[in-house]
């Protein structure tokens, strides 16, 4: 029988299939079959996948915060208490006239006209009536002549769309996932362009380090389950923080469902730091 | 101390942590490109479109554009606060951000750069080590040395027949074409560093990328221009001194007709070849400066004309102090001026000089008044910063980012320029090398 294989194969009795064949068909069919039947698997599995990733993130972004920060501008006294803890838990030198947070002073007078100072970062508070006019002159204002005056507190806004995030070369400040904005020391080579491209003012050079210095909302802190130094350390609860991602959190519903005003909302960064009682010259 | 608190100082309301932290490293930074990217195109213009008259200041301007690409590097790492870090720049670029890519674009034009030197002299330095090694064996160090640079300049090809010579000429005609968007490139990236810092209204305009690099092609011809002049009179100067020399070697009787005539027609032939190229390349330098302050002036009327929230401090910043150094220096000496001067008929040598220098101040000046003078005001709007050049170097900070580091990134090129000028001869001509 076997010697007579060859010779039969290429007449193939009607019915009868090879083996090749067999294997192609079956091939064919199985392909058939399973593609319809993968096709669906593929949609609805990729439904499935879909609905558990969001299922995931629902978690995790319950798990990881996204910190945002609530600013009453009302309440605040310009005491400078809030300067000065972030002085001293941050190591920044104390003498160094610049610092992560600072309070600004605005005072309107009848005409219209706005003085503004923040001496020292307002690290001791403000002393005295008059206003710092720079290079060591100061401004008497008679306190008939004013129309309004107001402190306001400010701190990196953590944007969501961080300016200089986007400039730095070599990727040495970045947006944490709870995002706070993070400078690495050991890698930032020092070019100054995240300085220069924060509308807020908010960066500066740490005198000692030599690498970009930043608020950050005292990330070794609030990680941790304590609050950032500044917002501890203000008598009035004008500074206070909030997770975003916390259903029950009272500041995060504040600036859910509250008016509130963020600074320069035309620069595009989407701030994530909140006002209450901002006035419109504030910038 | 912070970084900047040595040269600013703040008037009214200026924000606690604002400073001039760009300084005058970050004007000479892309004073430095601007030249490197000019000087390119100007070799460029004969290399590759051809034109025979700039033929004399082509190899010039290579060289020097050689010479000029290592000192746009160091007012960088003069400023950089970390320089030892500088590097990460290429280890961890982050490409969203417009100096990340500096590294690359750098290191790739200078590989343009170095490749088209190479095939331009490639026949000179088999020649040269060829001829040097003829000299025998006992000959002064300073041969032997030369002999040593020429023979590994070769890169190991011999090869000075005619085609090698045309194959050399396409690489040259494909570097050179290629080495023009790359050097744009270089330097309007420079513009666009400034153009997309949306946080300074001053900086912030799609304009910026187009005046730095026009105002980059215009330093870049009237440094090599200046310099052109500069070197050939010297040689001038050189070759009369020969000639006086042999005269009293040999006395006027001595003193054969052939030879005076030798050299009076090298001094004659050096005279009419400056004159011509000096008057084709300041035609070039007028079409780009009047383009370069067409577009400055744009700018500034579209900026007027739109008077956005930014305007108030603006008008103030320019028009009423930095006036002197927007207006008299920028416009007035570092443009208006050169312009008349270049028009006037029948250009003599001493008036390009005078031109060139000040095209080169106004183009200096405009940088200055770009980096310092986009810093000059706070992000408040509400608030001015003054800049006082530290002059006396009397720490480290002091020496890097005053006068006298300015002064070291300027003259580093020059240096530079000598040295490369012993091995790549600026005046060889293509139609000499060729014999």
């Amino acid at each position: 029988m076997s010697d007579e294989l060859p010779e039969a194969l290429p007449k193939e009795p009607t019915g009868s299939i090879s083996r090749r064949d067999f294997l192609k068909k079956t091939g064919w069919i199985a392909a058939g079959v399973l593609a319809p039947a993968g096709a669906l698997e593929l949609i609805f599995g990729l439904k499935g996948a879909s609905s558990a990733q969001a299922a995931e993130a629902a978690t995790t972004a319950q798990t990881v915060p996204h910190w945002q920060f609530l600013v009453d501008a009302n309440k605040c006294v310009g005491c400078g208490f809030c300067v000065k803890a972030c002085k001293l838990e941050n190591d920044v030198p104390y003498e160094a006239d610049a610092s992560r947070t600072w309070v600004e002073r605005h005072v309107v007078t009848k005409d219209g006209v706005s003085h503004v100072d923040s001496p020292n970062s307002a690290r001791d508070g403000f002393t005295t009536p008059d206003i710092d006019i720079g290079e060591g002159k100061t401004l008497q204002i008679n306190p008939e002549d004013i129309a309004k005056a107001f402190f306001v507190p400010k701190l990196c806004n953590q944007c969501n769309h961080p300016p200089c995030v986007q400039v730095c070369p070599v990727g040495a400040t970045y947006k944490g996932p709870d995002g706070v904005v993070l400078v690495d020391r050991t890698w930032c080579i020092g070019c100054g362009y995240c300085i220069n491209a924060c509308p807020y003012g908010a960066r500066f050079f740490h005198p000692v380090y030599h690498t970009a210095e930043k608020c950050t909302f005292c990330e070794h802190r609030i990680s941790k389950g304590l609050l950032p130094a500044c917002v501890q350390a203000c008598p009035f609860a004008a500074r206070r923080i909030g997770n975003q991602n916390d259903p029950t959190d009272g500041v995060a519903e504040v600036i859910a469902t509250q008016r509130v005003e963020v600074l320069k909302a035309e620069y595009g960064t989407n701030p994530q730091c909140f006002y209450i009682g901002l006035d419109s010259e504030v910038r | 101390m912070i970084h900047g608190e040595i040269w600013t100082a703040k008037e009214l309301w200026v924000l606690p942590n604002e400073y001039i932290i760009w300084a005058i490293q970050i004007v000479m930074y892309p004073f430095m490109t601007g030249l490197v990217a000019g000087s390119f195109v100007l070799s460029s213009l004969y290399h590759v479109f051809g034109i025979k008259r700039l033929e004399g200041i082509a190899r010039f301007a290579l060289v020097f554009s050689f010479a000029l690409l290592p000192a746009a590097l160091i007012p960088l790492l003069l400023h950089l606060q970390h320089p030892e870090r500088g590097i990460n720049v290429m280890m961890t670029p982050h490409f969203t951000s417009a100096i990340a890519a500096f590294g690359i674009v750098f290191s790739f034009y200078f590989a343009i750069v170095a490749c088209e030197i190479w095939f331009l002299y490639r026949r000179h330095f088999i020649e040269h080590s060829r001829y040097l090694k003829e000299l025998g064996r006992h000959k002064p160090v300073r041969f032997k040395i030369l002999q040593f640079v020429h023979t590994v300049l070769t890169l190991g090809s011999f090869d000075t027949s005619e085609e090698a010579a045309q194959k050399d000429h396409k690489a040259i005609k494909f570097l050179a074409s290629l080495g023009i968007p790359v050097a744009l490139f270089l330097h309007g990236y420079a513009g666009f560093i400034f153009g997309s810092v949306k946080a300074n209204a001053l900086w912030l305009t799609p304009l910026m990328p187009v005046i730095f690099i026009v105002s980059a092609v215009v330093s870049g011809i009237a440094l090599c221009l200046l310099s052109y002049i500069v070197v050939t009179e010297v040689r001038k100067w050189r070759s009369r001194r020969a000639q006086t020399r042999a005269v009293r070697a040999t006395g006027p009787a001595g003193m054969t007709a052939v030879n005076l005539e030798r050299y009076s027609a090298q001094s004659g032939e050096i005279q009419s070849v400056e004159i011509s190229v000096v008057k084709m390349t300041s035609r070039f330098l007028l079409i780009f400066l009047v383009t370069a302050v067409s577009l400055e002036l744009l700018d500034l009327v579209f900026r007027g004309y739109t008077a956005v929230n930014s305007w108030n401090i603006l008008k103030d910043a320019l028009y009423v102090r930095d006036y002197r150094n927007i207006f008299v220096f920028q416009y007035g000496l570092g443009a208006f001026v050169p312009l008349v001067l270049l028009l006037i008929p029948r250009l003599t040598l001493r008036r390009t000089v005078v031109a060139t220098i000040l095209v080169l101040f106004g183009v200096l000046m405009m940088r200055y008044n770009v980096v310092i003078g986009g810093q000059s005001f706070s992000e408040t709007f509400a608030g001015y910063m003054h800049y006082k050049l530290p002059v006396i170097p009397y720490d480290l900070e002091r020496l890097r980012e005053g006068l006298v580091g300015a002064l070291i990134v300027f003259i580093f090129p020059f240096i530079l320029f000598y040295i490369y000028s012993k091995i790549f001869p600026v005046f060889l001509r293509e139609s000499h090398g060729r014999e």
